[in-house]
């Protein structure tokens, strides 16, 4: 299954041999975790709560994972993203993508991880010494998955 | 026709709700003319789905514009916009 929503954590390690299966075609192996930190915009945070929207979730994911396969030379690709209660220093998010080469890799691994940011359906709520609160969005997330939108044909 | 109608995140918490079954007009045909009708109900609704406000609609579980067809059996999930990651 190359898409896990679940609330325990996972270990990096045994993820990536599971993935490679002693493959000998995989050269690369690019990979990005995501972990809870202790503040966001000068607040700190102790605590927070991830929310998703079962079903679309993983539609959502599989079709970002297909697009990924369809733009680069890649092998094999897993998503893992965790909901419930995290506190900081937890694992978020898994992306593991392998291949034959690095370049195509690291590529598919940052689009992901860009498209993931902007496409499936989490929320976070932060606990703060303030109380409660859902992250905004970020415009800097919209633009780093833009850069990944096909490049607009010019107007003759 | 009979849709079901899905709140999420803070969303949700604004409007009290996490979700629906609604019977509603065919006339109301469109994502834009469902939101419409929900802001209609004044107070909370008017204020959370008010024009202006960064939301995000999916339709049977995938990503949804205003112009996208609402049909009987739909399922219609509001949210802002996601931060997961």
């Amino acid at each position: 299954m190359a898409v896990r929503i679940q609330t325990k954590d996972f270990d990096a390690g045994a993820e990536i041999t599971a993935l490679r299966r002693g493959n000998p075609k995989i050269g690369a192996v690019a990979s990005f975790i995501g972990v809870c930190r202790d503040a966001s915009d000068g607040t700190a945070v102790t605590k927070m709560t991830l929310e998703h929207y079962p079903g679309m979730t993983e539609k959502a994911l599989e079709k970002i994972v297909a697009e990924a396969k369809a733009r680069w030379d890649v092998m094999e690709v897993l998503v893992v993203h965790r909901v419930g209660e995290l506190k900081p220093t937890d694992q978020i998010v898994l992306v593991v993508v392998t291949g034959a080469h690095r370049g195509e890799a690291f590529a598919a691994c940052e689009f992901i991880m860009d498209y993931l940011k902007t496409r499936a359906p989490f929320w976070k709520k932060e606990e703060t010494p303030q109380g409660a609160r859902w992250v905004e969005a970020r415009a800097s997330d919209d633009e780093a998955a833009q850069r990944w939108e096909p490049p607009k044909s010019s107007a003759a | 026709m009979k849709i079901k109608v899905v709140y999420l995140a803070s969303l949700r918490e604004q409007l009290g709700k996490s979700g629906e079954d609604l019977e509603i007009a065919p006339a109301t045909s469109t994502v834009a003319g469902l939101r419409a009708l929900l802001m209609a109900r004044g107070g909370a609704w008017q204020a959370a789905l008010a024009q202006g406000r960064a939301l995000r609609v999916a339709v049977n579980q995938e990503m949804a514009q205003p112009t996208t067809p609402v049909k009987p059996g739909d399922e219609i999930a509001f949210f802002p916009p996601v931060t997961g990651g």
